[in-house]
């Protein structure tokens, strides 16, 4: 008899409404795609909360190291150039 | 997820340090960050708890499922026992970014090493403990819960948000069956005050023994795991629901209820904690018939398992 296993993990994304951004809900189990899109709508959409649903394998995700934050992201906060306040409006000149 | 979280063993004090800092500073810990080993073991052991709780609570309600009084009722209830299977697996998933699967969660559930709450030991025996639980013991899930909202384990507490959205309304139409009872005949009124009779103490025992007993409560405060305690929760469900007996006609089945005006709460007479520690320890009326179903349910279920799997592996292979 096969090893009895509970599935596969994968991760659920849901967008709530057209055209918002897909959101992380959590994970299911499952054994195949269309399993953990049915199990996915099943567990986190009970209530309408999704018009669409897009799930993972769970070992395809891959993630930051919660270490590295201050190196991984710090550059970014010394160009504040990037943000439109850095910038001087002549007097009387109107916001586009 | 994968995990690309090295420690090496020098570093551990810097770790130690962050890790205290956020919870210091009210934020979330997240699954691939570092963390000690005891604050693992300690919400894996309440995740787990409280996953085991949702799946093993659908036994006492499923067990009315047929005889529902009307098609209304039914499939409120069947609708309610479904998010409990839903709000398990929130849980399940949730404890397994901690690193432990699935299958060693049931284990542990199975060989007895992980428990769930107390309360589901206790039988179903009419229609009106459906009302009772919806009310009572929903009624005190949700104030634990809602208390949780703000653990610091990020997938515990997204977990427990989405779980608060949706169990009010199982609080809610418990509160309904019961008014609707108190509002009918002479021995409806009398089913729904036999419920409230024996779902009442077992219900203020969902929040566990007495701050100055409760054996695990201080790293969990200083993790701030848990929020608030075991009293002051408690508290809380007393104020709320002896007010929603009254306003339907039930009266709290506690000789020495009283109202201190001075402090806004009510006074409750003594819980009967042996009780409490009999019915953990296995000696509640249906202790062995839940847990021997689920260790059926689950022995029934492997060959669909096993199916799925073989499923996969055959078309993998195309």
């Amino acid at each position: 008899m096969a090893i009895d296993t509970q599935l596969d993990l994968w991760e659920v994304f849901i967008q709530n409404k057209s055209g918002n951004n897909y959101i992380h809900a959590g994970s299911v189990h499952a054994s195949d795609k269309k399993m953990a899109l049915q199990n996915a709508r099943d567990t986190y959409t009970r209530r309408s909360e999704g018009t669409s649903i897009w799930v993972v394998p769970s070992k395809e995700i891959v993630a930051s190291d919660p270490n590295d934050e201050a190196m991984f992201f710090d550059p970014a906060n010394d160009k504040i150039y990037r943000h439109p306040t850095f910038y001087v409006m002549p007097e009387g000149a109107k916001q586009i | 997820m994968e995990q690309t979280l090295h420690v090496e063993a020098k570093d551990i004090l810097k770790y130690a340090e962050n890790f205290d800092q956020k919870i210091e500073e009210d934020k979330k810990i997240e699954p691939n960050e570092w963390m000690p080993e005891a604050y693992r073991k300690h919400l894996i052991r309440q995740m787990s708890q409280h996953a085991h709780s949702e799946v093993i609570g659908m036994q006492p309600e499923g067990n009315w499922l047929t005889r529902a009084p009307s098609l209304r009722a039914k499939q409120i209830l069947l609708a309610k026992i479904q998010d409990e299977g839903g709000h398990g697996l929130y849980l399940y998933s949730a404890c397994e970014t901690l690193g432990i699967s699935r299958d060693e969660l049931i284990e542990q559930l199975h060989l007895g090493k992980a428990k769930y709450s107390s309360i589901f030991n206790y039988p179903t025996l009419n229609w009106a403990d459906i009302g009772a639980i919806g009310w009572l013991v929903d009624g005190a899930a949700i104030v634990n819960q809602v208390s949780l909202q703000r653990t610091s384990y990020g997938p515990y507490s997204r977990a427990m948000v989405r779980i608060c959205k949706e169990e009010s309304f199982h609080q809610r139409q418990g509160y309904e069956i019961m008014a609707t009872m108190m509002k009918g005949t002479k021995d409806q009124q009398e089913m729904a005050q036999d419920a409230m009779n024996r779902w009442w103490w077992p219900s203020l025992m969902m929040f566990g023994p007495h701050d100055s007993a409760s054996p695990h409560s201080g790293d969990a405060f200083k993790w701030k795991i848990k929020r608030q305690s075991n009293d002051e929760l408690r508290q809380k469900f007393i104020d709320k629901t002896i007010q929603q007996a009254e306003v339907i006609g039930l009266t709290v089945p506690d000789k020495d209820l009283k109202f201190n005006s001075e402090t806004g709460h009510y006074e409750i007479g003594p819980i009967n904690w042996d009780e409490f520690y009999s019915v953990i320890n296995g000696n509640g009326f249906c202790n062995k018939k839940r847990l021997d179903h689920h260790k059926n349910a689950h022995e029934e279920g492997r060959w669909v398992r096993a199916a799925a799997e073989a499923y996969k592996n055959k078309h993998s292979k195309n």
